[in-house]
C-alpha cells in the first residue's frame, strides 16, 4: 500500500522501543498540525483532571434561585435552567467524554489491530469469512447498532465502550489489514516463517513494529469519531445519564432555552469541537508526517 | 466483466444474509418478554402465553427467523407491537420522508464538495485551499446536532425563514414538509460535505501531478478544459467510494438530525421504536438500512468500475 513507498514509514527491521519512541517525538515536533492538535487535546486532558481546582462550584448541585442566569462575574458562562453553573459543568463535562472515548478507542484499536493483523497473515479462509462477517455489521447503520445494543445493555460507560467496539472494530480491522498486507510478503517475514515462529510472535515482533504509524494515526483519527458518536449518544439521551455532566448531555437540556441562555448550550458546544479539532489535526498532521495516506485509509 | 458483475452480486447477497441473522439475533437479545411488556405487567399469564402464541415465541429461534425473512422478503415484515399497524406500510411512510431529506442532503453536499474540492486542489496551498480546508475540518469535527442546532439558532430564531420543528405527523403530504426539509438536509450536507471535499481535494492533486495533465497542458488547452476533460472524471473516481459509504452513514446521522427537528422520518421512528422495544419495527428498519448500504457499496464499485478499465480488467484475472 502506500506506506511502503515512504523509507520512513517501513525501516526494513523492526525497530526496538525507545527509538520508536524518539521517532515519533521527532515526528511530532516536525509537523506544525501535530503540536497544535496534540496541544489542544492535551489541554483538555489537563482542564478534565483539575476541574475541581478551576471551579469551585458542584456541577451537579440546583440551585432554584439562580436558574437561567446570564454570563456574570459569579457565573462566567451564566446557568442553566436548574441553576447549575455552566462553566463547572464544561469543565468537568469532559471527565466523561474523555475518560469514555479513550477507553472505547483502546479496546476497539487493540481487537482491531490484532484480528486485522491475523487476517493479513493467516488469510485463506480466514481472511474470506473474516471480509464477510465484518462487512455485515457495517451494513447496518452504527447509531442503530449502538441504540440496540445499549438498550440491550443498559447505559453504563463501559457498555458504550462495548457497543462502540463492535461498531468500529469492523473498520479498524479493514485499515490494519490493509497496512499489515503490505508488510507480510517481506522477506524477514517469510524467514520468521521458516524459523518456525509463532503467529503470535511474527505478529508481534515482525509485523506491528512496521504498521505502528497507521495505527497511531488510526487511534487519533478513530478517537474524533468516537468522541462524536459518545456525544450524540448523550444528545438523543442513550450515554450519559442525567444529571452526569457531559457535552452531549448538556446540549439536549438546554438547547430549548437558546435564546434565554445560549452561552449553555454554546459552551459545551466549543469545548467539544475544539477537542475534535485538536484529534483530526493531530491525525492529519501525523499522516503527513509518517506518509499514511489518511483519507483513504478511513475509508 | 460478466463473472466481475456476478461475483460482486454475489457477495452482496451473501453479506445482507449474514447482516439479516446478526439482526435478528441482537434484537432477540434485548431483555425482557416482549409479551408480558405489550400487555403490561397486570396481565393474566393466559393473555401473556396467548400473546406468545400469537407472536411464535414458543417456536424456536431458528423458526422465527426463516418466518421473519421469508416474509421480509414478500415486503411482509409483520405488525407493529405498538401500533398494531403493518410495519411495512409504516416504516415505508417515514422511510418516503426521510428519503425526501437525503435526497436534498446528496445534492447539496456532492455538488457543493465536488465544487470546493476542486478549487481547494487546484489552488493547493493558496489561501482558497486553506480557507476551504479549515472549513472542512472544523465541519468534521462538530457532531451533526451541533449544526442542527446552530442551524435552528441563525435560521429559525434569529432569521424566522424555516421552521424550528416540524408540526406535521408521518402522514403529511410533501408540500406540507417541504419547507421544513432544507434545515435538516443542510445539517447533514455541512457533515457529509466535509469528508468528501478532503477526499476530491486529495484526488485533484494526485491527478494534476500525473503525466497526462502535462501532456494536456502543453498540448495548450486551457486550465477550464484540462480540470473538465482530463482531471474531474479521474478525480471523481476515489471519491465516488466516499458517497456511496456516505449514503450509508446518513442512515444514522438521520437519527440524531430528525430529533433535533422532530421531522416524522425514519430515524424518529428507530428512535421511538428502540425506545419502545417495538422489535419487528427495529428489524425492519435495521434490514432495509443494510439493502440500502450494500446496494450503495454495489453501485459505487460497478461505477468505479465502469470509470476505469484497469479495475475490470483486474476483476477478471484474481
Amino acid at each position: 500500500m502506500t506506506t511502503l513507498d515512504t523509507p520512513a514509514a517501513v525501516p526494513a527491521v523492526p525497530v526496538a522501543p525507545a527509538s520508536a519512541a524518539a521517532r515519533a517525538w521527532r515526528t511530532v515536533r516536525s509537523s506544525r498540525a501535530a503540536t497544535i492538535g496534540l496541544a489542544i487535546v492535551a489541554v483538555h486532558v489537563l482542564i478534565a483532571l483539575l476541574a475541581p481546582l478551576l471551579t469551585s462550584y458542584d456541577p451537579i448541585a440546583n440551585n432554584a434561585d439562580q436558574a437561567l442566569l446570564g454570563p456574570s462575574w459569579e457565573h462566567w458562562a451564566g446557568t442553566d435552567q436548574y441553576g447549575r453553573d455552566v462553566l463547572a459543568r464544561v469543565l468537568y463535562g469532559g471527565r466523561y467524554a474523555i475518560g469514555v472515548s479513550v477507553a472505547a478507542t483502546l479496546v476497539t484499536l487493540l481487537i482491531g489491530t490484532v484480528v486485522g493483523c491475523a487476517a493479513a497473515l493467516r488469510g485463506g479462509w480466514f481472511d474470506d469469512v473474516l471480509g464477510r462477517v465484518l462487512d455485515a455489521v457495517l451494513s447496518v447503520p452504527s447509531v442503530l447498532a449502538l441504540l440496540v445494543i445499549v438498550t440491550a445493555l443498559g447505559t453504563g460507560p463501559s457498555v458504550i465502550v462495548l457497543a462502540i467496539a463492535v461498531v468500529y472494530v469492523p473498520q479498524v480491522v479493514r485499515v490494519v489489514r490493509g497496512a499489515a498486507l503490505a508488510v507480510v510478503p517481506a522477506d524477514y517475514v517469510t524467514a520468521a516463517r521458516a524459523r518456525g515462529e509463532s503467529t503470535w510472535a511474527i505478529l508481534r515482533r515482525e509485523i506491528l513494529p512496521n504498521i505502528t504509524d497507521v495505527v497511531c494515526v488510526e487511534f487519533a483519527m478513530r478517537a474524533s469519531w468516537v468522541v462524536l458518536l459518545i456525544s450524540s449518544l448523550s444528545f438523543l439521551g442513550f450515554g450519559a445519564d442525567p444529571p452526569t455532566p457531559d457535552w452531549g448531555l448538556m446540549v439536549a437540556e438546554n438547547r430549548t432555552a437558546i435564546t434565554v441562555v445560549p452561552m449553555a448550550s454554546l459552551a459545551p458546544i466549543i469545548a467539544l469541537a475544539t477537542l475534535v479539532v485538536g484529534l483530526n489535526l493531530a491525525a492529519d498532521g501525523l499522516s503527513k508526517a509518517w506518509g499514511v495516506d489518511r483519507i483513504r485509509e478511513g475509508s | 466483466m460478466f463473472s466481475f458483475i456476478a461475483r460482486r452480486a454475489g457477495a452482496a447477497i451473501g453479506t445482507l444474509f449474514l447482516s439479516s441473522v446478526l439482526v435478528f439475533l441482537a434484537v432477540q437479545a434485548l431483555p425482557g418478554d416482549v409479551a408480558t411488556q405489550v400487555l403490561g405487567k397486570d396481565a393474566t399469564p393466559d393473555a401473556v402465553s396467548a400473546l406468545r402464541e400469537k407472536l411464535k415465541l414458543d417456536q424456536p429461534a431458528w423458526e422465527r427467523y426463516v418466518d421473519w425473512i421469508g416474509g421480509a422478503l414478500h415486503g411482509d415484515f409483520g405488525l407493529s407491537l405498538v401500533s398494531g399497524k403493518a410495519v411495512g406500510g409504516e416504516v415505508g411512510m417515514y422511510l418516503g420522508n426521510s428519503a425526501l431529506i437525503a435526497l436534498v442532503t446528496v445534492l447539496f453536499a456532492v455538488t457543493g464538495s465536488i465544487v470546493l474540492g476542486i478549487l481547494a486542489g487546484l489552488y493547493r496551498d493558496r489561501w482558497p485551499d486553506h480557507l476551504i480546508s479549515t472549513v472542512s475540518l472544523i465541519g468534521m469535527s462538530v457532531p451533526e446536532f451541533v449544526v442542527a442546532t446552530v442551524l435552528v439558532l441563525c435560521f429559525s430564531v434569529a432569521l424566522p425563514w424555516f421552521p424550528a420543528v416540524v408540526l406535521y405527523g408521518p402522514e403529511a403530504s410533501v408540500g406540507q414538509l417541504m419547507p421544513a426539509v432544507w434545515l435538516p438536509a443542510l445539517a447533514l450536507a455541512v457533515v457529509m460535505a466535509a469528508y468528501i471535499v478532503r477526499m476530491a481535494r486529495t484526488s485533484v492533486i494526485d491527478v494534476m501531478a500525473g503525466e497526462f495533465v502535462t501532456t494536456a497542458r502543453l498540448k495548450g488547452l486551457s486550465t477550464w478544459r484540462v480540470v473538465t476533460r482530463h482531471a474531474l472524471p479521474s478525480a471523481l473516481l476515489p471519491t465516488l467510494h466516499v458517497i456511496a459509504l456516505n449514503v450509508a452513514w446518513l442512515a444514522g446521522g438521520v437519527a440524531v438530525v430528525e430529533n433535533v427537528f422532530n421531522y416524522p422520518g425514519i430515524g424518529k421512528l428507530m428512535l421511538a421504536s428502540v425506545q419502545n422495544r417495538d422489535l419487528p419495527v427495529i428489524q425492519a428498519i435495521a434490514l432495509i438500512s443494510a439493502v440500502v448500504y450494500v446496494v450503495c457499496n454495489l453501485a459505487a464499485d460497478l461505477g468505479a468500475m465502469a470509470l476505469n478499465p484497469k479495475l475490470r480488467t483486474r476483476g477478471r484475472t484474481r
